[in-house]
């Protein structure tokens, strides 16, 4: 103790380190046996995994290569990012709609939401779609007019309801469900003074929404919705059921003939990853573009701590 | 106006009643805030409005550009019913739109500021005379940066809200209110969240509206700001006026005790 007090004394008087400086910091740091077993372990799991991609023919990278830029693959892909395209587009307008209505005052127009989003949220999508896809069963017709009163014209539905439109249909009304619990959050994210703010230097109901809460709620909002179009890409291979020739269908049309079915869905799972990995970049520069005059402020308040 | 059987004619613009409370009244749900308050506020004058928290004071500054609804009473400004229009007898509320309107010549500077978090500063100044107003967007600029030259914080132009000061950001909401050429400006509480050292350069941007001849109606604790501007000084407590009259006389001899009492309180003793 005696010894210690004389040492801390002496440390600012010290000047440079000409002699091994007995402060210095040179402790044993505590063993980690787990770490080093997990490691090799995880090694071992690696190397076992590329051997076996390099070595088991069945993966087939020849076929793999082949398939990879056929045109009915190249189709798929196609098919595959207008599905996600338009279903994601729709969804989000009918994710806005449905929650502004969950936040209507209108007690109908409030509960019509809740059950919306109770319905499409509750059931499969698949049974969805295949129900879409089946929708001639139950509305052989389908008549424009003015409801319960005389029609102006109809259609059949099986003529109109093509599985295209039927699987862009459900896709985006179940979408449009999970989308608007999004922007839902995203909105009440907001903090409450920014629509007094607003309301207060004379913006009406649509300038305030438009300029102050949404621009905001997007901070809030990107991020799952980020996550939503990753989700959609890879969801529209449901539609396959429906026939539809995106990417999955595509490569089992073609492995059906030459049943080279592992290297046609190593092409299809490759082309899935690198839409996924496109996406994941689009959404980071999206989160900086919204999270402008935010990102600091946070970054500024962390310092300040 | 033609009609004069509604309670109290409005019309007035003489500049002594520039701004008229009459019988206000608000309620949430079974709470009463405040009940008959009438309150005349002449142009140009500065009014501080003082008292124990939950007294009504900052709801009766929100009624007076509409953001609460007056469960009953009415509220003119300049001359203006707020919230309504009237027609003999009967009121009409306001579209949203010209209510919108209404508000936009009423500026407003909240406890906690409510800068627009992603605009610029010269952003937040510009937004409202240009989308609301519709000016001319060259002219809103440099109004704008005039602005912020009164403010002092000429140099802040395109920095973000989050990377001011509080005291600065305050500044920057009063520019940002003066910017529309109200014909009144609500203050609640505009020094309550600062740091006590950030206070004085908000106050002093407030004493150089005060003496531009701006009617102001402040809610405030600064006791000096009241006696030092203040034409009138009210007190509140319990949704009612206690008493109002000049700072002297309020803030040194008061003549109720519920006065005397919340004034010691917040001098720490007995003034």
């Amino acid at each position: 103790m005696h010894r210690l007090r004389r040492l801390v004394t002496r440390v600012p008087v010290r000047s440079a380190p000409a002699e091994p400086d007995e402060w210095a910091i040179k402790a044993f740091p505590v063993p980690r046996p787990a770490r080093w077993v997990a490691t090799v372990v995880v090694g071992v799991l690696i190397a076992m995994l590329v051997h076996g991609l390099v070595t088991n023919g069945t993966f087939g990278w020849g076929a793999v290569g082949r398939y990879f830029f056929t045109p009915l693959v190249l189709s798929g892909v196609r098919l595959t990012v207008i599905l996600t395209v338009v279903s994601m587009a729709a969804g989000i307008v009918i994710g806005v709609l449905v929650a502004v209505m969950r936040m209507s005052p209108n007690p109908l127009m409030s509960n019509a939401s809740r059950l919306y989003i109770w319905f499409f949220r509750g059931t499969p999508l698949l049974v969805q779609l295949i129900f879409w896809y089946n929708i001639g069963a139950l509305y052989p017709k389908i008549s424009v007019g003015i409801p319960f009163g005389p029609s102006f014209a109809s259609f059949s539905a099986n003529h109109v309801l093509t599985s295209l439109v039927a699987a862009l249909i459900g896709l985006s009304l179940n979408e449009g469900a999970y989308m608007a619990e999004i922007i839902r959050a995203g909105i009440m994210a907001v903090d409450s003074g920014q629509i007094e703010a607003a309301r207060a230097v004379g913006m009406h109901h649509g300038l305030l929404l438009r300029r102050v809460v949404l621009p905001q709620a997007m901070r809030v909002v990107i991020p799952p919705t980020g996550n939503q179009v990753i989700t959609m890409l890879k969801t529209t291979s449901l539609c396959s059921v429906l026939a539809i020739a995106e990417l999955l269908y595509s490569v089992e049309l073609i492995y059906a003939r030459n049943f080279e079915t592992i290297p046609l869905l190593v092409v299809a799972s490759l082309w899935y990853l690198f839409m996924t990995s496109v996406l994941s970049v689009g959404q980071f520069y999206l989160e900086r573009h919204f999270g402008k005059g935010q990102s600091t402020l946070m970054r500024l308040s962390m310092a300040r701590r | 106006m033609p009609d004069v059987s509604s309670p109290v004619s409005n019309g007035a613009t003489a500049t002594d009643d520039f701004v008229r409370v009459v019988k206000a009244t608000k309620r949430f749900g079974p709470t009463t805030v405040f009940e008959n308050l009438d309150l005349v506020v002449g142009q140009g004058k500065v009014c501080c409005i003082i008292g124990p928290s939950g007294a009504g004071k900052s709801t009766l500054l929100r009624c007076m550009n509409a953001l609460e609804r007056l469960s009953a009473g009415r509220i003119y400004v300049g001359g203006d019913l707020i919230g309504y229009r009237q027609r003999g007898d009967r009121l009409y509320e306001l579209t949203d739109r010209q209510a919108a309107l209404q508000r936009s010549r009423i500026g407003m500077v909240f406890q906690r500021f409510n800068l627009f978090p992603h605009m610029t500063v010269l952003e937040n100044i510009s937004e409202a005379p240009i989308r609301v107003l519709h000016k001319d967007r060259a002219e809103v600029l440099e109004q704008s940066r005039t602005l912020l030259a009164r403010v002092g914080l000429s140099d802040k132009e395109r920095a973000y809200p989050g990377h001011l000061s509080g005291g600065q950001q305050q500044r920057v909401a009063i520019a940002r209110a003066l910017a529309l050429e109200p014909r009144l400006m609500l203050f609640d509480e505009p020094t309550s969240a600062l740091d006590p050292e950030l206070c004085g350069e908000v106050l002093d941007v407030m004493k150089q509206l005060a003496h531009h001849g701006i009617t102001m109606i402040v809610v405030t604790h600064e006791m000096g700001f009241a006696r030092e501007v203040a034409d009138e000084v009210v007190f509140m407590d319990g949704g009612a006026i206690v008493e109002q009259g000049p700072p002297t006389a309020i803030l040194e001899h008061p003549a109720e005790e519920r006065t005397a009492k919340f004034l010691s309180s917040v001098f720490g003793r007995a003034p």
